[in-house]
């Protein structure tokens, strides 16, 4: 039954939603948002790989290059380095009458792609020579390596950005919203020394909280790691602290705890998707272009390389450079924003 | 010799005009209180007094420095009209998390804490978390943390709403106290029986000052018998 008390109830929610156009927006305009970035990641084309390589019969030659983006001769030297700057996805030549593979190997999906390409062109070669299988080796990782241990990385990023993410904000909006902010404001208190004591003590939790994760993944889990844990730890700790400045600075744009959870759709799913679980190469170059301004991308792209490539933190410094750039501009930018509270 | 001076300040929120021209000189070790219906602006130029605020027109000076100023933020004790307290944390954490901000010696801040405690009567309930505590334990709780670290000006937005007349007593008490070692006191208030405790009023209505003097003169000029029908009669009730 309909009862007037429903009836009140019902009206009083519609005029909430009427008031809360954020909320109303949010619930009929990002399902749509997020429909599309899964449209986006799921419709890219199929991946061609890069192909280097050296003394191939030429019937094999015409079928990998029908199959790949690319297919250049090299010696093993040049395939390597290129390997090593992501150029390059695969190396295949002769050795001893017997076809050697040489793979990239950080990315399962690239090389299961890659050896579908080399069987069929090895199904193409004269019946005499079938029968001998490839010899397949690895740069880095190894055939072991799965799905789990390519996105495990990305996903150790993630979810201490999101987890940063949501308390700082929380607990930074509260403090606006007790009243607690201008109580603090109207002592002394220099603006960046707020905001330097929320990073300083927050950091520490984060510290302990990048400590477990890290340590479960690689110990628990068994997640492919080939790199130091200490080193890890520095990347995701600062990955935090960017997640946090970040969180504190959009806290001033939402008026309750209701609103901070709007940012999950706005500002962490979109990492998520952009950030390495789903290859990019493949989709337009505007997403790529979307990902670079994404602070996770570059802490999840160290965390792997690390992790799966056995990079230390001199191999990912361009990375640790953008992470601290970016942590510093939401540092400041929070300063600056807290003027809105008190002008000195 | 005045310890605030508010010279000509006017303040605007987007186009809402909230204070006026407003001139106002508060003696130093007088008790100040600012009247007025809600809305007219007194929070509003608390705020600006502190300096959270900057005033869009017109200047304030507080001991012979202009606002805003960390200088004067030491020498200011503020209780807004909120309760800015940590749910979480207990009564004593409260006053020593703000304490240690102030930066008070550890050992004075512990005396100061037991002493501002006893003060607004809490000294039995410091252990416990502010989620346990009413709405007037709250208020005197803000008004012991406004004291750690021994302002030379009080500003307080309401400090007696929701506290009894028994505790309100002893809080004028101890408001006297502070008042009788030099402390400058501004309050905002509602009830009149406070305002009538007052040295000396100022009734701010849209945004102005419509009349200034001590309690007996406003009385005087109004022609009524009680500050609160000074209150009515301005408001064209009376």
């Amino acid at each position: 039954m309909y009862s007037n008390g429903s009836r009140a109830i019902v009206k009083r929610i519609v005029s909430q939603f009427k008031r809360d156009k954020r909320s109303l927006a949010l619930m009929l305009l990002a399902p749509m948002l997020l429909l599309f970035l899964v449209w986006l990641v799921f419709n890219g084309s199929d991946y061609k790989p890069l192909i280097g390589y050296d003394n191939l019969p030429n019937p094999i030659i015409e079928s990998i290059s029908d199959n790949s983006e690319e297919l250049l001769k090299l010696d093993r030297e040049e395939a390597i380095s290129l390997m090593k700057s992501e150029e390059l996805d695969a190396y295949i030549s002769m050795e001893n009458e017997q076809p050697a593979i040489l793979l990239e190997g950080s990315d399962s999906n690239k090389n299961s792609t890659v050896m579908q390409v080399v069987e069929e062109a090895l199904q193409s070669m004269d019946n005499n020579q079938k029968g001998t299988e490839p010899k397949v080796e690895f740069l880095y990782g190894s055939s072991d390596l799965g799905l789990f241990d390519r996105v495990g990385p990305v996903l150790i990023g993630f979810f201490v950005f999101f987890f940063v993410f949501i308390l700082g904000g929380i607990s930074f909006l509260r403090e606006r919203t007790q009243g607690t902010l201008v109580k603090l404001l109207s002592t002394p208190i220099k603006r960046w020394q707020l905001v330097v004591g929320y990073v300083v003590g927050f950091g520490t939790f984060t510290i302990l909280q990048s400590i477990l994760i890290v340590l479960f993944s690689v110990y628990i889990l068994d997640m492919h790691m080939v790199g130091y844990v200490w080193e890890l730890l520095i990347v995701t700790i600062l990955l935090a602290i960017t997640a946090l400045t970040l969180a504190i600075l959009l806290s001033t744009f939402a008026n309750n705890e209701f609103q901070i959870m709007q940012f999950i759709p706005i500002v962490i799913i979109p990492q998520v998707f952009f950030s390495g679980i789903f290859n990019l190469d493949t989709l337009d170059k505007w997403i790529q272009i979307l990902s670079n301004f994404m602070p996770l991308t570059y802490g999840a792209d160290a965390l792997s390389d690390m992790m799966i490539k056995g990079y230390h933190l001199q191999d990912v410094w361009f990375n640790i450079v953008v992470l601290c750039g970016f942590a510093l501009v939401f540092f400041l930018l929070n300063i600056v924003v807290l003027k809105k509270h008190r002008t000195l | 010799m005045s310890i605030i001076q508010i010279d000509n300040v006017s303040h605007q929120f987007g186009k809402e005009k909230v204070l006026k021209d407003v001139d106002l000189k508060i003696e130093k070790g007088k008790i100040y209180g600012l009247l007025g219906p809600s809305g007219a602006g007194k929070t509003t130029l608390i705020n600006m007094i502190v300096g959270m605020l900057r005033p869009t027109k017109g200047t304030i000076i507080v001991d012979n420095t202009k606002v805003p100023s960390f200088k004067v933020l030491h020498k200011i004790g503020f209780m807004a009209q909120s309760d800015a307290l940590y749910q979480e944390l207990t009564a004593w954490e409260n006053m020593e998390f703000i304490g240690s901000i102030y930066q008070v010696k550890k050992k004075i801040l512990q005396k100061k804490m037991k002493e501002a405690a006893r003060a607004v009567n809490l000294e039995n309930h410091l252990k416990k978390p502010i989620s346990q505590f009413s709405g007037g334990m709250k208020r005197r709780l803000s008004l012991a943390i406004s004291l750690l670290h021994e302002p030379r000006i009080l500003l307080l937005d309401e400090p007696t709403v929701g506290i009894d007349p028994l505790l309100r007593k002893s809080i004028w008490d101890e408001f006297r106290k502070l008042q009788q070692n030099g402390v400058t006191i501004v309050v905002t208030t509602h009830v009149m029986d406070e305002a009538d405790k007052c040295d000396q009023l100022a009734l701010l209505r849209d945004g102005r000052i419509v009349a200034s003097g001590t309690p007996l003169e406003l009385k005087k000029q109004y022609q009524v018998e009680t500050i609160e029908d000074v209150f009515l009669k301005d408001g064209g009730v009376l």
